[in-house]
């Protein structure tokens, strides 16, 4: 497997600069020859989509939702991140990459996150310009708030719906394409495989899932910005329809898939209240810049009303490891500490999986209207779900699955191991590293739609030449076929069992072996556990309805097949990597205090896996990573 | 809790529908709408009857996927609540729950409970944006915008698109949609120089979809989970007033 | 498309016709009730004023009446044709429905138009062109000029219960026609806020109430003062049309 980043020569400020002079153009006369094919339309597939059409390009965008308009890049509440230091205070393009890259516990390549840092500026003046409403303040200028992992204040928002307002922008973009008949949009349209000809990405099957159509598409390029795979825990933040399939099936044709075992935990999310649960919701964590965290110093105090607990009888745990950071420590680090309260018996709510956010003292410097303004959204929504009222209470919030840093490993172009075939947004390894710092995923997403894609595919489809093959081919035949195929498997099966349990039983699995905490027994044990799970689905499995109509225990069958393949693929990543960092937390590997302890002489590298077939264990290749601007050292935030 | 649901099954578009009853027991108070109607298939699928199909993606009430029309209301009776985010405490045990599709013309039945809202796309692919190709803005902070405008819209722009508008007035009107749209850009500098042209054409496709007309009902705002205010509505017909008159006797720029 | 047409032709260019003519028809009736409840005083008020506006001069005359009648004409059949778009835009309708913010009076604008229509030909018939009744032979003494006596006719015309009845009927539902109507052309005409919707809407009801109040006023003075006896009009003018009347059993129950 071939793993040249590509990462062009000369110093970390120019090397983005001089790649986009070498790199190949296509003259704008001739980018009408070209087809591109677009799956997803979140922020990464839908301003790729619309700024590839306003290019020229021919492209066919996709997506499973019935609008663009849905992908999960909506439910992004906190802010995009960006270095325009409007505040004065010292950020830099430098510092954001500093920040990511010491965010993502040195686990992620030096020349990608700078462009990203550099591109971060752009962004914002995009999204204004298209007419998203980011926060001002009273002289009319954007406003900032700070988020965790920074100490700097750069974050842009739009209350708490600043990737719903970045998503109808690239929305709004894409749709003026659509209109103008540059982009053809499939709504409804799940991408079931991956069409190779002579090695080069050239097509995908789809299944219509109105009517259940099996179709191909031809293109002179691919570009996958399908999302994480969060879901594989079956209880996440993640939308209910997100999936790893199109990835999946990526990697399977031959497409590498980089650091699956870093995915991240979200700290701020309300607590799962019984099993009836589909879905776990996340609460910005903006809410930690006024919110002091929580749980009683005592176990016995934590059936009590929170009021009534006294302030020597809270233990601030957040302020108390990390004073300099306190309750704004990174994700990784909050989740961690709020599980350890929780295994120390001082948890709070159903099941004692919950720790206090407590805004009494920001109400009273601050005012309620203040906090209203702030985070009303967030309260309300809040109280919807668990019935409290948060300005009165504190709230409760315990960690959940949200975001994985792992996918398909890209080149610098964002090319992964299959030419042609392009990965953007979360559905790619690329600039998180472990861990991936608050508004950071908004501001990758769209530097790889908007600004690093639509240069680096000309320079792949100038040297590939234009002309999509036929989808009469046999390379489509062929796979149309393997697609009809598995889906007859799926119906043919006839058991008692639905999709659904097999998927919550997944989940649980994954989330007890390899979630927060994880070590080498567990992960054995899931290793074991999962393979028996996957075949007592293909033997016990219950599908209703026919192939060719709609049929929504189809559409789940197909992902949970592949989230039992993938979630093997997880565990073993994180078995392999005797290590932890950023949001991989091996348990062997800590300190004292709980800490996680890297191994940089084993691991400063990527895992990326390289699939070899039904019968045969992947294998692993490595990318080096190498550190030449900043030095590694021990990620503190005390 | 018990319930007892009359839930509208329609095998596709060219079908007929109608009202089938079911009993579900065991629903915990605790669970959204959706999470019933969860459990409700999971039943099914285990007497081998065919799952009731919905839309639903996020479940945390911002993708604007979920629809239904509960008791005659869309999103059900919790004000400012998606259905994926109302919850079955505020139900009673025993309760009779009659579950619809949204209807309107331009929102076809797809299968049982999914419509077809492709026409509010249409509305927005013809005129639902600024045309600001990428790579050509001024710095973010070129152009101060009052945070009363920002505010202003911002409460336009949170729209979700769910349709329950359309599903709740008695015309199945799309104006409070299609205004939230015009208002969110309309309001905004950047969104000034193609403010005539925006709204007649968003008008006019909107026309074009088959949409009823509004009357000033009010529903659409009171059931709207975003809580968009009918200002836009009002807003909208202004602007197109002015963009007509421009149209007539003038130029729309 | 040219666009005065793509004005009249789309919904929002309906919708301001409508209100416009609206606006028209609300501002007569507000006028005409001030002019009726002159009935409250000596009699020679009402028929000064019935004579001046009679003997305006032909042009005037027929000019106001004729735009009074297309606005009504234009007002009408806007409604119609508004009316059975948004039928078309819902064809197939909830099997529960329920209502959460939609007053009474705006849903049921279409019925009170309808009636209001009838009851508008009705009230020409009667009052204008004299055709239910002959009205014809009421002489009054206006310093020494004879004129119409409008005082003496609209008495008679209310003598009639049924008549009276179907006034009052008429006018509660003009009340509810304009408690809409009223508040929803500012919206409609995109000068409403949230601000102010709330205003306007008590303001249009209050309009409602003082016309509604003031038009049947008579109706039920009229029946007070020749059934009960009370002393509410003009004793003496009363008396003679009474007299009158005897001789024009027709007119007179």
């Amino acid at each position: 497997m071939n793993l040249d980043a590509k990462i062009p020569e000369g110093p970390l400020a120019e090397k983005w600069d001089n790649h986009k002079f070498r790199i190949k153009l296509v003259n704008p006369a001739n980018r009408r020859k070209y087809r591109v094919i677009v799956v997803g339309s979140g922020l990464a597939g839908g301003s790729a989509a619309a700024t590839l059409g306003e290019l020229g390009y021919n492209v066919e965008c996709f997506c499973y939702q019935d609008s663009p308009r849905r992908a999960h890049s909506i439910a992004a509440q906190g802010g995009i991140n960006a270095s325009k230091n409007y505040q004065n205070d010292g950020d830099s393009a430098y510092r954001l990459f500093y920040d990511t890259i010491k965010g993502g516990d040195y686990r992620s390549r030096e020349a990608n996150v700078y462009r990203l840092a550099q591109l971060s500026g752009n962004i914002i003046d995009q999204c204004v310009a298209q007419g998203v409403p980011f926060a001002r303040e009273y002289g009319g200028l954007l406003a900032n708030r700070s988020f965790g992992g920074a100490q700097v204040s750069r974050t842009f928002y739009a209350r708490g719906q600043t990737g719903q307002q970045l998503l109808l922008g690239a929305y709004s973009a894409l749709s003026r394409q659509i209109g103008l008949g540059q982009v053809k949009m499939h709504n409804r349209h799940e991408m079931l495989d991956l069409v190779l000809v002579d090695g080069h990405a050239k097509g995908i099957v789809t299944r219509n899932l109105v009517n259940g159509r099996i179709e191909s598409w031809s293109a002179d390029a691919v570009i996958l910005a399908t999302g994480g795979y969060s879901n594989v825990f079956f209880l996440s933040t993640n939308a209910a329809g997100c999936n790893v399939t199109a990835a999946f099936r990526a990697y399977k044709q031959g497409a590498g898939f980089a650091n699956p075992c870093y995915t991240q935990i979200h700290p701020t999310c309300i607590p799962q209240a019984g099993d009836h649960q589909s879905k776990l919701t996340l609460m910005s964590e903006s809410l930690r810049n006024d919110g002091r965290v929580w749980v009683p110093k005592k176990a016995e105090d934590c059936g009590k009303d929170p009021r009534k607990i006294a302030e020597n009888e809270r233990d601030y745990y957040l302020e108390r490891k990390y004073p300099s950071f306190g309750n704004l420590a990174p994700r990784d680090i909050s989740s961690r500490s709020a599980k350890e309260a929780c295994d120390d018996g001082r948890g709070v709510g159903p099941g004692g999986r919950g720790v206090y956010l407590d805004f009494t003292d920001a109400i009273s410097r601050l005012g309620r209207s203040t906090i209203e303004e702030r985070y009303g959204n967030l309260f309300e929504m809040y109280e919807r779900i668990t019935g409290e009222n948060a300005y009165e209470r504190p709230m409760r919030i315990y960690p959940a699955l949200h975001y994985t840093m792992g996918g398909l490993w890209v080149d610098y172009n964002l090319q992964s191991t299959i030419p042609g075939c392009f990965v953007l947004g979360e559905a790619n390894y690329s600039d998180h590293g472990a861990n991936r710092l608050g508004a950071s995923a908004l501001m990758q997403g769209l530097a790889d739609g908007y600004f690093i894609i639509p240069y680096t595919i000309a320079n792949y489809l100038a040297e590939a030449g234009a002309g999509a093959p036929s989808t009469e081919a046999r390379e489509f035949k062929e796979t149309e076929s393997r697609v009809e195929e598995k889906l007859g498997l799926l119906l043919g099966i006839n058991g008692k069992r639905s999709a659904r349990s097999f998927h919550m039983e997944l989940g649980k699995i994954v989330w007890e072996h390899c979630g927060m905490g994880r070590n080498a027994a567990g992960l054995q044990k899931a290793l074991e556990l999962i393979p028996d799970l996957k075949e007592e689905f293909w033997s016990n499995l219950k599908v209703t309805g026919k192939d060719e109509e709609l049929n929504i225990e189809l559409e789940r069958a197909g992902r949970v097949a592949d989230f039992l393949e993938f979630g093997e693929l997880l565990v073993r990543d994180a078995l392999d990597r005797d290590e932890s960092c950023g949001g991989h937390f091996r348990e062997e590997h800590q300190t004292e205090e709980g800490e996680a302890i890297r191994n940089d002489e084993k691991f400063t590298n990527v895992s990326v896996w390289e699939y070899q077939g039904e019968k045969a264990p992947p294998v692993k290749h490595k990318e080096e990573l190498k550190f030449e601007n900043v030095s590694l050292s021990v990620r503190s935030y005390k | 809790m018990k319930l007892k649901l009359k839930i509208w099954r329609q095998k596709s578009v060219e079908m007929e529908g109608s009202l089938v009853d079911y009993q579900l027991a065991d629903v915990s108070p605790d669970s959204s709408f959706l999470e019933m109607l969860d459990l409700l298939n999971e039943q099914m699928i285990s007497e081998g009857e065919e799952p009731v199909a919905f839309d639903h993606d996020c479940r945390e009430g911002i993708c604007g996927t979920c629809s239904l029309t509960i008791n005659g209301i869309p999103h059900g009776p919790q004000k400012a609540t998606t259905t994926c985010q109302l919850h079955m405490r505020h139900f009673r045990d025993g309760e009779t729950i009659v579950i619809e599709p949204f209807r309107a013309r331009p929102f076809p039945v797809i299968s049982d409970l999914i419509v077809d809202r492709a026409a509010f796309d249409g509305i927005v692919q013809i005129g639902g944006f600024i045309t600001a190709r990428t790579g050509s803005a001024p710095d973010g902070n070129a152009i101060p915008i009052s945070k009363g405008v920002a505010d202003k819209s911002m409460d336009a722009a949170a729209c979700i698109g769910c349709g329950a508008c359309v599903a709740a007035c008695k015309n199945a009107s799309a104006m409070l949609f299609v205004g939230a749209k015009v208002a969110h850009l309309n309001l905004l500098p950047q969104g000034a120089a193609e403010k005539d042209r925006r709204v007649l054409s968003m008008v006019s496709q909107m026309d074009r979809a088959g949409f009823g007309n509004c009357t000033n009902f009010g529903e659409c705002s009171a059931v709207c989970p975003k809580e968009i205010p009918l200002d836009v509505i009002a807003k909208m017909n202004r602007d197109y007033a002015t963009a007509s008159l421009k149209n007539i006797f003038s130029q729309v720029g | 498309m040219n666009p005065f047409r793509q004005l009249l032709q789309s919904s929002l260019g309906k919708k301001y016709l409508m209100a416009l003519t609206g606006v028209v028809l609300a501002g007569f009736v507000l006028g005409h009730m001030a002019g009726n409840v002159q009935i409250f005083l000596p009699p020679e008020y009402i028929n000064t004023y019935g004579h001046k506006l009679q003997s305006l001069p032909g042009v005037a005359l027929w000019g106001i009446r004729g735009f009074l009648l297309l606005c009504l004409a234009v007002h009408v059949w806007l409604a119609f044709v508004l009316t059975i778009e948004n039928r078309l835009a819902r064809p197939l309708r909830y099997e529960a429905e329920d209502t959460v913010e939609a007053t009474i009076s705006s849903r049921a604008m279409p019925y009170t138009g309808l009636i209001l229509l009838f009851f508008i030909i009705f009230h020409i018939l009667h009052y204008t062109v004299r055709s239910v009744y002959d009205y014809s032979n009421l002489p009054y003494d206006l310093h020494g000029e004879v004129v119409h006596d409008i005082y003496a006719m609209m008495y008679l015309g209310f003598t009639h219960w049924w008549v009276s009845i179907f006034y009052i009927i008429a006018m509660s539902l003009l009340c509810m026609h304009l408690a809409h109507g009223v508040s929803s052309m500012f919206q409609t005409m995109g000068v409403r806020n949230d601000k102010w919707r709330p205003f306007l809407n008590k303001a249009a009801l209050a309009y409602g109430w003082i016309v509604y109040l003031g038009f049947i006023s008579i109706p039920i003075a009229v029946l007070l003062t020749e059934y009960g006896g009370l002393p509410i009009l003009d004793k003496e003018h009363i008396e003679a049309t009474q007299t009158l009347a005897k001789t024009l059993t027709l007119i007179h129950p």
